[in-house]
Order: C-alpha cells, then structure tokens, then sequence
C-alpha cells in the first residue's frame, strides 16, 4: 500500500519457553492512530522494543517508509523517524525539562559532537524544543528539573521530546498510565493534534481513551494479533469481548 | 553568582595565593608543593570528564598519566643522553621542548585511551571498573619490564625541559605555567559541560535509553569522552614527571588511579572544581599528617567516609550545595 509508513512482518520473540510475540504482523498508515490493545502480558511492549530495534527479534522484519530496519539500532532507526514513548517514564531526570527537549532536538540535528558552543544558547534547538514544550503544555515549566516533575506532566515531557525529533512515525507505550481524568482528556486532545504530523502507533489500556482516538485497532493475545478492525469492528467482535474486552465496552 | 562560583574563585585564589607568599617568604618547598596540587588536580580534571560527567568508573586512569610521564621521560632522556629515539627508517631525536614533549604525551594517552576505550566500553558497572584496571596494570608491568627506559628504577632527567620565555628551574616560574595549564583545561571543561556533547554525554549517564531513543549512541559519546579524559590525564603525567624531573612505573600503579579518583570525590564528583579542592586537601593531608605519622593514610581514608557518608557531592556539594543543570 503506498499510504503504509510503517509495516510489521512476522515478527517472532521467545524469552525461554515463553513467546512475546508470535508471528505479529501490522501496518501503520499515514494519518491514522492505530491502537494496539490486548491484556498485561500480551506482548504489546515488547512488540514496541523490537520495532524500535532496543530489543532484537528471533525473526520477521521492519519497514520505515519500505525501508529494511534490519540490523539498524534504536538510535538508528530513531534517526530515521521512530519517536517513541516509555510505558515508564525514561528521562534525563537531574537535567530541566528544557535540556530534555533540547536533546530531543539534538537528536534530530543528527550528532552532539560540538564542544565549546553552549548547548542551551543554541537557537535553532531552543526553538524547537520550546516549540515542543508549547505544543504539550509545558511551556512555563522548561526550567524545572525533570526529577520534580509530577508524573503527568513526565508523561507530556516524553511526548514532547519524541516531538522535537520530528518522526515520521510515533510510537506510545500506555502514555495516559497513571494519568486522572483531567491529564487523560489533556492527552487525548494531544494525540489528536499529533495525527496530524505523524501517524500513531498507540497502546493504551483506557478503552475509552483507544475508542474515542483510533481509527484502527489491533488485538494482541498470547503473543497473536487475533484481529484487526475500525473500532466498531472490534467492538461487536464476540471473541474479542471474550478474550479481552468483556462488557467494558458498550456494544 | 552562585555559591559555588564565588567557592571556585577562592580556590583559584588560594591556589595561586599560597605559593606567591611562598615566593615571597623565599619558601621554594611550598611552591613545590602547590605545583604538586596542581598537577594533580589537572589529572583530576580529566578524570572528572568521564567520572563526573560520563558516569565512566575508571580505575585505570594511572596508565594515561604514566604514558604522558614516559612521553616526557623517553624524549628527554634521549636529548640529554643524544642519542637518537629511532634512526629506521627515519631519524627521530629526542626533546627538551616542553610544547613538543605535551603534545607527544597528550597524543599517546589520547591512543591508548582509544584502544582501551575501544574495548572497555563494551562493558559498564563493575565489568568496566576491573577491566579498566587490568589494561592500568597491564601498562604498570610492561614499564617494569622495560629495562631501555630503567625498568623498575625508573628514569631521571636532569635538568626541566624549556619553555620559551620561562625559566622552568625556577618553582615559581614552573608553578606559574602549570597554573596556567590548568586554568585554560578548566574554561575548555566549563564550557565543554555547557556544550551539545556535555549535555548528551551528561543525559548517557542519567538514562542510556533515553539517548539511544533520541538518535544518539551512548558509547561513541562515552568513548570521545574517555579519549578526551585520557590525554588531559596524560599531560598532566608530563608535567608531573618534569616537576620531579623523574618517571617511574609508580606513576602507572592502580594505587595512582586511587588516588586521582580521591581527588575527585573529596572534592566533588562531576564538580568543575571538584578535582582541584580534593588534589589541594590531599597534598595538604599528605604533608600535614604525613609529617606526624607515616600511617597518615589511616586520616586520609576516615575523611573519605566522612565525605561518602555525610556530604554527598563532596566538599563542594557541602559548601555549595546541590549541582544545578548548566544553562
């Protein structure tokens, strides 16, 4: 399909007897938010590892815009467009919320081998990252450290560096985890604005969350994507309810 | 200012203070031992860059100094004996230019932090910490078992190499160099700590993850960093062989590593002036107590406890107070 941006093949990870992910297969189209949802243990996370290359997959294959991500690390497959979100918050915690974005940024400028220029006198990287921290509602907040962040506000910070790399695809690990209800619609009026500049590769338990954003849903169980369908597909489908939805989600 | 900016000028002051009333008061031994403390804070300095900065446990930073002190003792004594240090294919003489003789040691510590970098990084924790030390000791017996360069006796020079425009036998006027030596390596690490690589390098040591995730490899900045570290180190090995106007394998021990690594966290680790208050308490203990009992050791490592146990962040982070993120 020529709107694919991202495309999963066959992509097989054991840890000892147990099988993460079994012979996964997805795209990801240009646009859309493509949820990936399914019970604690279903593989959802290590698929997101091996997709951005932080874990190697037994095997299957990768492609970023038809490119082979095959044997490309995570910083390399970050350079070529794959943002991501932690399930867990992963940041710079002794730095300010500013030098966080401000690395996103120096990230997407390709190296950080300059040695006597100050980093955070830099124009171009300040307004990205400023640009960013606007975008997520962190503006007034770029000079806190990132340690005495609270956890939402960690949570907007990690999208906002993914922001800054200017990917061609996002990938977010659970990013409304821990949030109340109020950081919940924040960010889900965040994911909506950010379809917009790249498509979306979304696991989230909030089901509401997954049905008001999604245009697409894939069910992994065990390891297997059982299905994959618009959200009004996956609702009425029975073996879905069974395995996983239950009767959460109104028919 | 911040406290700890108006804290780094009063150690500059009291660095560069002690041995002008030295100088005055005709005390050459003082002078020495400023020159002593600033040789091994510049020593400290570069070890603070993958310490402090990189998050980099070396405990094999006594083979950069070492390799920078044989620099200097290798080129030296080969212009004083005048013989040549090769003659195939082509001739290459010793040297008593001081400029010649730092830029040879800068560029051989710089190489062997390379090739031990190259390796060593492929580990981290306590893997790194041992391997770093097994190339440090590596280094140490291949010195001893080098009788070209006096083996285990080590090799003396008998006069300090030039400068021009400075008289170098002179303490005061060698001190003056050195110090200024390690001024200038201070603005180039304060401004390196505020630059792109800083802040990347920096972010590798809080969270690897998060570097890798942003298009960065952690260990090609680790790696520059440790190369970075290893020739400052080295230089200061020259000059440390030229103040003693000796070089030993002693200066490639695992107990030197120790004791620039010392340095470091009496003063404060990742601290720009870290290095240089510990290398000044240190040569002050070490002369103090040194003088009352041979067992000043004993003193030396309560202070270390002292410091680990109740003043994270060392003297500095005592007196000054938490690190704030460079702006």
């Amino acid at each position: 399909m020529t709107d694919t941006v991202l495309r999963v093949e066959n992509l097989f990870k054991s840890f000892g007897a147990l099988r993460a992910t079994n012979d996964v297969s997805l795209d990801l189209r240009a646009g859309e938010i493509h949820a990936l949802i399914g019970p604690n243990g279903a593989g959802k996370s290590t698929l997101i590892q091996q997709i951005t290359g932080h874990l190697a997959s037994d095997s299957g294959r990768v492609f970023l815009m038809e490119e082979d991500l095959a044997g490309i690390g995570p910083a390399g497959r970050a350079r070529r467009g794959l943002g991501r979100t932690f399930q867990i918050s992963s940041l710079a915690m002794e730095h300010t919320v500013l030098q966080n974005a401000v690395l996103g940024a120096l990230g997407r400028r390709g190296h950080a081998m300059s040695f006597f220029k100050p980093v955070m006198k830099d124009v171009a990287l300040l307004e990205a990252a400023h640009s960013a921290l606007d975008q997520v509602g962190l503006a007034q907040h770029g000079a806190v450290r990132t340690a005495d962040l609270s956890h939402g506000q960690r949570r907007q910070l990690e999208v906002a560096v993914a922001l800054t790399l200017r990917p061609k695809v996002f990938l977010m690990d659970e990013p409304m985890a821990g949030l109340g209800l109020e950081g919940a619609q924040q960010m889900i009026g965040l994911l909506t604005e950010l379809r917009n500049s790249a498509p979306i590769l979304l696991i989230e338990h909030d089901m509401d969350a997954v049905f008001a954003l999604a245009d697409r849903i894939s069910v992994l169980v065990y390891g297997e994507v059982i299905a994959t369908g618009t959200p009004d597909e996956i609702r009425v489908n029975p073996e879905i309810r069974r395995a996983y939805l239950g009767d959460d989600v109104p028919l | 200012m911040s406290r700890e900016t108006y804290l780094n000028i009063a150690t500059l002051a009291v660095l560069a203070g002690v041995p002008l009333w030295a100088w005055m008061a005709d005390e050459p031994f003082t002078i020495t031992l400023a020159t002593r403390a600033v040789i091994f804070a510049l020593a400290g300095v570069g070890l603070n860059l993958a310490l402090g900065l990189g998050g980099l446990v070396s405990l094999g930073h006594a083979a950069f100094f070492g390799i920078g002190g044989y620099a200097m003792g290798i080129l030296a004594s080969h212009a004083q004996s005048y013989t040549p240090l090769i003659e195939v294919p082509f001739v290459i003489e010793g040297t008593k230019s001081m400029i010649v003789i730092w830029l040879v040691a800068i560029l051989a510590s710089a190489l062997a932090a390379l090739a031990i970098g190259v390796l060593s990084l492929r580990t981290s924790g306590v893997y790194f910490i041992m391997i770093t030390l097994a190339f440090g000791q590596m280094i140490y017996y291949f010195a001893i078992s080098w009788p070209a360069y006096g083996g285990e006796d080590g090799l003396s020079i008998y006069l300090r190499n030039d400068f021009p425009g400075v008289n170098t036998l002179m303490p005061m006027q060698f001190f003056g160099l050195c110090f200024a030596i390690l001024c200038l390596v201070l603005v180039g690490m304060n401004l390196l700590q505020k630059s792109a690589f800083g802040l990347a390098l920096s972010a590798a040591r809080q969270n690897e993850t998060r570097v890798l995730s942003v298009g960065m490899e952690p260990y090609k900045l680790r790696l520059v960093a440790f190369v970075i570290s290893g020739a400052i180190t080295g230089l200061a090995g020259a000059l440390f062989a030229d103040l003693n106007r000796f070089v030993s394998p002693t200066m490639l021990s695992w107990q030197m590593s120790g004791e620039i690594m010392i340095f470091i966290i009496i003063g404060g680790v990742g601290r720009l002036f870290g290095p240089v208050i510990g290398a000044m308490i240190f040569i002050l203990l070490e002369h103090v107590l040194g003088g009352l009992s041979e067992f000043w050791h004993v003193y030396l490592g309560a202070l270390l406890l002292g410091i680990v146990l109740f003043a994270k962040g060392g003297v500095i982070g005592a007196l000054a107070g938490r690190e704030k993120a460079h702006d």
